[in-house]
């Protein structure tokens, strides 16, 4: 019984949200498009330029906040929220690297079958 | 930002050459640089190791998804967390897969080969690239040499 609730409680470990599952809808852009001009901003005024709610930015926030893309910071009794760009650098560099091992392995591939 | 990798390249050699070249299980190997224990089969795992001097460790598993002769050839494997050998892990269950497609077409030079590689949006964005950052010297020096030798071929 205790083995088992121990792999239960392991098993609930969040899976980390993905960059690209975060980024693929238009509030979420958005979002990071308003917090990509470096001024952290709070749900108020996040909210203040769209037409949806706060509920419905706060769920979009946490969203961003799983994926690691935007992080909240405390300024005072107030939440407010910013931007981390490293996890989208991150990703943008592999899919370069693969990218680039691929044009390096077709041109290998090239040179054999044209031989 | 697009979650998918897609090449056009232009083969002055027959389709049927082409075919051979991707899914003879030797043939791959030259050009992709791995070792495989055996040939490519649908539905059926691929096992082997990466060749490319300085990255043995690096185990090569992927599933094959089709074989449908000389039009489509297509693979899934995975993308483990880390490449540098340090906190590599070579037990590649549980880690994102994506889907690597080569699809061929008679070209009047040819043919055309379109490789796609897709699904990235399963991967978390802690991948590792140490181990690749610090080789980039040796990686565009070995870029340069085929290109001059592709560029020297009449």
């Amino acid at each position: 019984m205790s083995r088992k609730g121990r792999s239960r409680i392991t098993a609930k470990r969040q899976v980390p949200a993905t960059v690209f599952a975060a980024l693929g809808d238009a509030t979420r852009l958005l979002l990071v498009a308003e917090l990509c001009r470096g001024q952290p901003r709070s749900i108020s005024q996040l909210t203040a330029g769209s037409k949806l709610t706060r509920q419905a930015i706060t769920k979009h926030l946490r969203v961003l906040e799983r994926a690691e893309i935007v992080r909240s910071v405390r300024r005072g009794r107030e939440s407010l929220f910013e931007l981390d760009p490293e996890p989208i650098e991150e990703i943008k560099k592999y899919l370069d690297l693969v990218s680039e091992q691929w044009d390096r392995a077709l041109l290998r591939l090239k040179s054999f079958v044209e031989e | 930002m697009d979650d998918r990798i897609e090449k056009r390249i232009e083969l002055k050699a027959p389709v049927s050459r082409v075919w051979r070249e991707l899914t003879d299980h030797r043939e791959f190997g030259e050009w992709f640089r791995v070792k495989l224990d055996g040939p490519f089969v649908p539905g059926q795992i691929s096992r082997g190791h990466i060749t490319y001097p300085g990255y043995e460790y690096l185990k090569w598993e992927a599933v094959v998804q089709k074989m449908e002769p000389e039009r489509l050839f297509s693979f899934t494997w995975a993308h483990p967390k880390s490449l540098d050998k340090a906190d590599y892990n070579p037990d590649y269950s549980g880690e994102p897969t994506t889907l690597v497609e080569f699809r061929l077409e008679k070209s009047a030079s040819g043919t055309l080969l379109v490789l796609t590689e897709s699904g990235f949006d399963k991967l978390p964005a802690d991948r590792r690239l140490e181990a690749f950052r610090r080789n980039d010297g040796g990686w565009t020096q070995q870029m340069k040499n085929i290109e001059s030798y592709v560029a020297q071929r009449p």
